[in-house]
């Protein structure tokens, strides 16, 4: 979320599968489209056909590439350095687009005189503290804007506990919209001198150097890239985990970002970023979250700071003057009253009181230590599969049993549900049933086909899923599940009224139920999130109309508009009348399929090109002209292209009728960040926490400074660089065949036979060199784990020449475990819990391994062997 | 039903075919998995071939769909729609319905027929497991299903296009690859891609269509890159029968030349497949 | 007899008639009349539930059971097309190693034990209502915390917005859990 958040003001992706048809190039990076989203493919596809350049950037030679133009060999792990060459090429070729840049960036914004860069710096930015592991943001601010924050509060964006998905990222540390420009972009303190600086060292050799990507396939895909961008052509970039699963993920994502920004692609058709999103409705769970650190729409969750003491206090700090978050007050009174109804009052701060506060870091990984700590009690996992899914997978099934209870809904018996019984731990000895205490529900969970709901797929788009049939037994949906587990625990809440359960007593929690089964009507939720208003149960039609005044209720303001009326459930319309699929479903925000679109005109409201038209200013429709054209306007509609801001003002009337980054302060597409992000205001190059080379970039750097490692006796990790015992780069990926941690494909006989045993992916140099045969068995590991796997000797595995010396790359599906029609080893067991600064993600796309052939022991025995090679490396 | 249900209305009187395009398939298997959860197929079984990402390694009595995986080299800078080099190629194989059917021409009992659309259709409630359409079929399509004891292939969807809808696997296909239509339609189709595809430089594309052979031609159409043995396609297919056509004089002469034209004909079919992965 | 044996033989059909194979004299009562599974089915408009592409799905159900799974060819996104898992999600729906019974494992049990429903929903909000009691924390320096970290939440990007919403109130809003997260992350 924050890679794009804070370059362009929303996490989301910013274009629609479609549009990709009318890309002149597609990059796709950290992302196996084909393998992964097929069916979305076939928009590259069409591009492809229509004459746009495909490029693939990706260690393997994969489906994907088989499909692309170009094919662009880089070494796992340094995806910045490649972004950072193309960004680089860019500037020094002149190919950034300079009408758009000047106007519709931070380009000419001047920064403080303290900022220092990591080429000052050697690898750090200004604000450094070696000893807390940590930046302070403040010399990254615009210069003339005012620091935000209390001086004994950590800024905006940088607490400690932070999760990286609230709205506090991307410059609230700064009353951001207060800055001085040099339309000439020469002074040396603007940020386009800043960011030329700053990529000065991303040259074709360096990415030659580190990538191991042959320096003339580099220039070909920055002319192909960069060419087709400008005022009749536009290129988008699409991406996946392949980005994101690194200590580096969010700025990576960031680079791209800065690129699209400086080529002109972002809020115009065929342009934009497109992130590839895995799951059904992974956007959706964190649009409505559950997650630690937001409330749904991306309102930060309260932390156990000064700042969260009172409402307005809370409001202050997240709340800016001009733009979108203007309205950050009429946000989050709303959800408040949506769960607190008329018990949310204004004398009691509409319950604010009564949330919760982040007292730590309650993510995933976070919590997952704690419990192997013992210091957790009950787990609910719906939907999820971490015993084979999550890293460090002895770690993760082992620490379950320091649990009192646990509850797993699912559609199968997963891995997870039965790490007690007959978990690779069980069959090794550590773990005896007998001696754990963990008290285990698994409760059968209803399909799709089975309930009714909606889903928000990787483009923004609500959809949703009308029931079939009633879903078979005892199983039931999750709306189910919460309903009649609410209702039970309201019961109780009720008996003990008090301080304590004030909360619980105040929710609102009456929902209608149908059928035999009493299933809640998940439209009366649907109609929840949209919101109303309070007094005449009124629909709210756009979270233009919400208030903070207690009078609007909204579970979600961004979806607010989607159930328009109670007869409108917007997701389940079925009448697409446009290419860009208005009339079905809906997208967040007012069903804009093309975020930041005004930018897909000129500064004076005219189209770009007539080929790139997307909306336009039209001076003779509504009363004082509109934006009118193919999209719904990401902008104030009636706003005239010439308007000046009013500093007076708040919220979009700050703004002026050319800035077309609403989300943003200052209106434009950020370059450079001012805070927000705890790795600093620009992407930068780091190795992998485990790696083979040296940072080619900052030799003194080796690692990104703040990701946490998280490194401990059960949790350790390889000499970086240049560990003799680990000599290959790991890689972990999907195939089209499986889905994720196995648990709805595993089982499945027509899936399951399509790619039925684990395997690896090595080249023919590196077999010969281990003495590892096609189709045979070959025996992998790392600091955490081993595993067998067949190994597929390939040509597409091929190894590269990096600094003079040739790195092997080993490649792992990770979609096995020990259930279903299929089993294998579980390949996350290889992988170190770690956490990624900005949002605690872990680093399972680039690692270090070892590889010897023929097949792990098994039984007990393996406990012997794991030890031995355990013992080995420690 | 009012609601439209596919993207191809079948007419009615009209011969239909597929047209599988090898230069836009993706490799995804969408088209086996749709056939299987259409026709209720079982697995084939679960191992691990090894042969690239095909682990399913032909059609059979239960793969109506195979997705065939050819392996090169990939070169940095070319990727697969580059037209001087072929890194990974996969094309979809079906039965090919052909216009003479040697497994038609050998059924005894009359399961074989041919439908209104065109298509090869086994009758399962017919078959009596003899097995002869095996032996018969020169691309080595027809196969027995050992434990039910009949044969089975590729129905052409028959049951979904009485009602207008085109087949399970072009439905799904995400990237049409597999295209379903009017025949000549799909003749068309095939001859403009083709041109397409030699106007930006790919010399080796080829369509294929054994019309010159006592096929006399298919309703499934192939567009590939390369030789045709490289897919399993017989350059040369021949119905076993056409040593027959002359000399229809005594059944026992028969069922020998038959046997033998078969034999040759399945063997020939059965060596193309060796081409697997190149490592 | 022979005769009529004969003219059942494709091959002796397609030289004495010279035409390219049988005709409709051949086909059973079955072919004849044959028609697809789907024919009479009602249709439900659904989503996929795999990856987030959001391909859209026609699900063909008759007397309360599931038919035929397959694409939408009016969604503007997929065309009526589904990759190898989405064209799987019948058998998604009704393979046999779908669960229909609550299964429980008591504290150092060694296999598992199945349990009624509504039983096992009591005895897991006694659990949560337990921890939850035992860990809540009101406030620390004089200021309101209102949480608990003993209990956690994992899952959610397979689950429908609806479903995620009442997990976020009740565990976060109602009962101050904050170990909740999924695998959605950027």
């Amino acid at each position: 979320m924050p890679g794009l958040g804070t370059t362009v003001g929303r996490g989301g992706a910013t274009t629609a599968l479609t549009s990709l048809a009318d890309s002149d190039a597609i990059m796709i990076m950290g992302s196996s489209m084909a393998e992964q989203h097929p069916v979305g493919f076939q928009w590259v596809m069409e591009a492809r056909e229509r004459g746009g350049k495909v490029i693939h950037v990706d260690p393997r030679f994969t489906r994907t590439s088989a499909s692309a133009d170009i094919w662009a060999p880089v070494r796992a792990g340094t995806d910045i350095l490649f972004l950072g060459g193309l960004i680089h090429y860019a500037i020094e070729h002149d190919k950034w687009f300079k009408d758009y840049v000047l106007t519709y960036t931070n380009a000419s914004t001047i920064l403080r005189e303290d900022y220092r860069d990591t080429e000052d710096l050697d690898g750090l930015f200004s604000g450094w503290d070696a000893e807390k592991k940590e930046y302070s943001p403040d010399t990254w601010l615009y210069e003339g804007s005012e620091k935000k924050r209390h001086p004994s509060q950590p800024a905006p964006g940088h607490h400690p506990a932070d999760g990286g998905h609230g709205k506090d990222r991307g410059g609230e540390a700064g009353n951001t919209h207060q800055y001085t420009t040099d339309p000439t972009l020469q002074n040396p303190r603007c940020v386009f001198q800043v960011l030329k600086r700053h990529f000065s060292r991303y040259t074709p050799e360096m990415v030659e150097q580190g990538c191991g990507m042959p320096k003339h396939v580099f220039l070909e895909v920055a002319e192909a890239f960069t060419s087709a961008s400008g005022p009749d052509k536009t290129a988008a970039i699409c991406y996946a985990v392949g980005w994101t699963h690194h200590s580096t993920g969010v700025q990576i994502i960031r680079s791209a970002a800065i690129l699209q920004l400086l080529l002109g692609n972002m809020g115009r058709p065929g342009g934009g970023i497109l992130a590839l999103r895995g799951h059904a409705s992974i956007q959706g769970s964190t649009d409505i979250p559950t997650l630690y650190d937001i409330l749904p729409g991306y309102l930060a969750m309260p932390f156990f700071e000064d700042d969260s003491t009172s409402l307005s206090k809370y409001i202050d700090k997240h709340s800016d003057k001009a733009g979108v978050w203007a309205h950050f007050d009429a946000y989050i009174i709303s959800l408040l009253k949506s769960w607190y109804g008329d018990a949310a009052t204004a004398e009691n701060e509409w319950g604010f009181q009564w949330m919760p506060r982040v007292t730590g870091d309650h993510s995933e990984l976070g919590y997952w230590l704690d419990m192997a700590d013992g210091k957790m009690e009950g787990l609910f996992v719906m939907g999820q599969n971490p015993a084979v899914g999550a890293p460090n997978g002895r770690l993760q099934r082992s620490a379950m049993q320091n649990l009192k209870w646990m509850v797993v809904r699912d559609m199968v018996e997963t891995e997870t549900a039965s790490f007690w019984l007959d978990s690779p731990e069980v069959k090794r000895g550590e773990l005896v049933p007998e001696t754990i205490a963990t008290e285990v529900f698994l409760m059968p969970a209803a399909g799709q086909a089975e309930k009714n709901g909606s889903f928000t797929n990787t483009q923004r788009l609500v959809q949703w899923h009308n029931k079939a049939v009633d879903p078979p037994g005892d199983s039931r949906s999750e709306t189910w599940f919460m309903y009649h587990l609410g209702r039970r625990i309201k019961e109780k809440a009720a008996r003990e009224p008090g301080p304590k359960n004030i909360a619980i007593n105040n929710l609102t929690w009456s929902y209608p139920t149908e059928g035999a089964i009493a299933e809640p009507v998940a439209e009366a939720i649907l109609a929840e999130i949209n919101g109303c208003h309070w007094d005449t149960k009124m629909h709210i039609k756009t979270y233009d109309e919400l208030k903070p005044d207690g009078s609007t209720a909204c579970g979600c303001w961004i979806y607010a508009g989607l159930m328009p009326a109670p007869d409108k459930n917007l997701p389940n319309t079925r009448e697409s009348h446009d290419s860009l699929g208005h009339g079905w479903g809906f997208a967040w925000p007012k069903d804009t399929r093309i975020l930041y679109n005004r930018a897909s005109a000129k500064p004076d409201g005219t189209p770009w090109s007539e080929r790139k038209k997307l909306i336009w200013w039209d001076p003779a429709a509504g009363e004082k002209g509109k934006w009118v054209g193919e999209d719904v306007s990401d902008f104030k509609p009636d706003m005239p292209p010439d308007y000046k801001g009013d500093p007076n003002k708040r919220g979009l009337e700050a703004l002026s009728g050319d800035q077309p980054f609403t989300l943003h302060p200052d209106g434009r597409g950020w370059l450079f960040v001012t805070s927000g992000l705890k790795d600093g205001p620009l992407p930068t190059h780091f190795e992998p926490l485990e790696s083979l080379v040296h940072n080619p970039v900052y030799p003194s750097e080796q690692t990104n400074p703040p990701a946490h490692k998280k490194e401990r006796p059960d949790n350790p990790y390889a000499k970086s660089p240049d560990d003799p015992r680990f000599p290959y780069v790991l890689t972990t990926y999907r195939l089209t065949e499986h889905h994720t941690a196995g648990g709805m494909s595993r089982g499945l006989s027509h899936l399951a036979e399509l790619q039925p045993e684990l395997f690896t992916e090595i080249s023919p140099e590196l077999a010969a060199m281990c003495g590892v045969k096609h189709g045979e068995w070959v025996t992998i590991y790392s600091p955490r784990g081993l595993l067998s796997a067949k190994a597929l000797v390939t040509g597409r595995m091929a190894p590269l020449k990096v600094n003079g010396k040739m790195v092997h790359q080993v490649g792992l599906p990770y979609h096995w475990g020990w259930k279903g029609i299929t089993t294998g080893d579980v390949v996350n067991d290889l992988l170190a819990i770690s956490e990624s600064p900005n949002v605690r993600i872990m680093e399972s796309k680039a690692l270090v391994c070892n590889l010897i052939p023929g097949r792990r022991k098994q039984g007990p025995a393996a406990l012997k062997e794991l030890n031995k090679l355990l013992k080995e490396r420690t | 039903m009012s609601e439209k249900m596919g993207n191809f209305e079948v007419q009615p009187g009209k011969k239909t075919a597929f047209f599988t395009d090898s230069t836009t398939c993706i490799g995804c298997k969408a088209c086996e998995v749709a056939c299987k959860e259409w026709n209720g197929l079982e697995a084939d079984g679960y191992n691990f071939s090894g042969f690239s990402y095909d682990n399913t390694v032909g059609l059979g009595a239960s793969t109506w769909r195979h997705v065939k995986f050819v392996e090169d080299t990939p070169i940095p800078g070319l990727g697969g729609n580059s037209p001087d080099h072929n890194s990974w190629e996969f094309s979809s194989d079906v039965c090919k319905h052909c216009e003479v059917a040697g497994c038609l021409e050998a059924c005894p009992t009359g399961a074989l027929v041919r439908t209104e659309f065109g298509g090869v259709f086994l009758q399962p409630d017919i078959c009596n497991g003899c097995a002869y359409c095996v032996i018969s079929c020169p691309f080595g399509v027809v196969q027995k299903n050992e434990e039910d004891g009949r044969a089975f292939k590729c129905t052409f969807c028959t049951d979904r296009q009485k009602v207008g809808l085109e087949p399970a696997c072009a439905k799904a296909c995400p990237t049409q690859s597999i295209q379903f239509g009017v025949l000549e339609t799909m003749e068309e189709k095939a001859a403009d891609r083709l041109a397409v595809l030699q106007d930006r430089g790919m010399a080796d594309a080829q369509i294929y269509n054994p019309t010159h052979t006592s096929v006399k031609g298919i309703h499934a159409l192939f567009l590939i890159r390369g030789e045709p043995e490289t897919y399993n396609l017989p350059p040369n297919p021949e119905v076993p029968t056409i040593y027959l056509r002359d000399g229809w004089k005594s059944a026992a002469r028969d069922g020998f030349l038959l046997l033998a034209g078969v034999a040759a004909a399945f063997m020939a079919a059965r060596s193309g497949r060796k081409d697997g992965i190149h490592v | 007899m022979i005769k009529e044996l004969l003219s059942k033989w494709p091959v002796y059909q397609q030289i004495k008639n010279r035409s390219n194979g049988n005709g409709s004299e051949s086909w059973s009562e079955r072919t004849r009349t044959l028609q697809p599974k789907t024919a009479g089915a009602d249709v439900a408009r659904s989503i996929c539930p795999y990856c987030a592409v959001g391909c859209g799905q026609m699900i063909y159900h008759k007397e309360g059971k599931l038919i035929s799974i397959e694409g939408d060819p009016h969604s503007p996104i997929s065309r009526g097309h589904l990759c190898p898992k989405g064209a799987n999600t019948f058998q998604l729906h009704t393979a046999p190693n779908r669960l229909e019974k609550v299964k429980y494992r008591k504290p150092y049990g060694t296999d598992w034990e199945e349990l009624p429903l509504e039983q096992a929903m009591d005895m897991i909000a006694d659990r949560l209502w337990e921890s939850r009691d035992n860990s809540f924390v009101e406030s620390k320096e004089g200021r309101a915390v209102m949480n608990t970290t003993k209990v956690a939440h994992l899952g959610g990007a397979t689950l429908d917005n609806e479903e995620n919403y009442l997990i976020k109130k009740l565990f976060s809003g109602g009962l101050g859990l904050v170990c909740v997260s999924n695998q959605a992350r950027i």
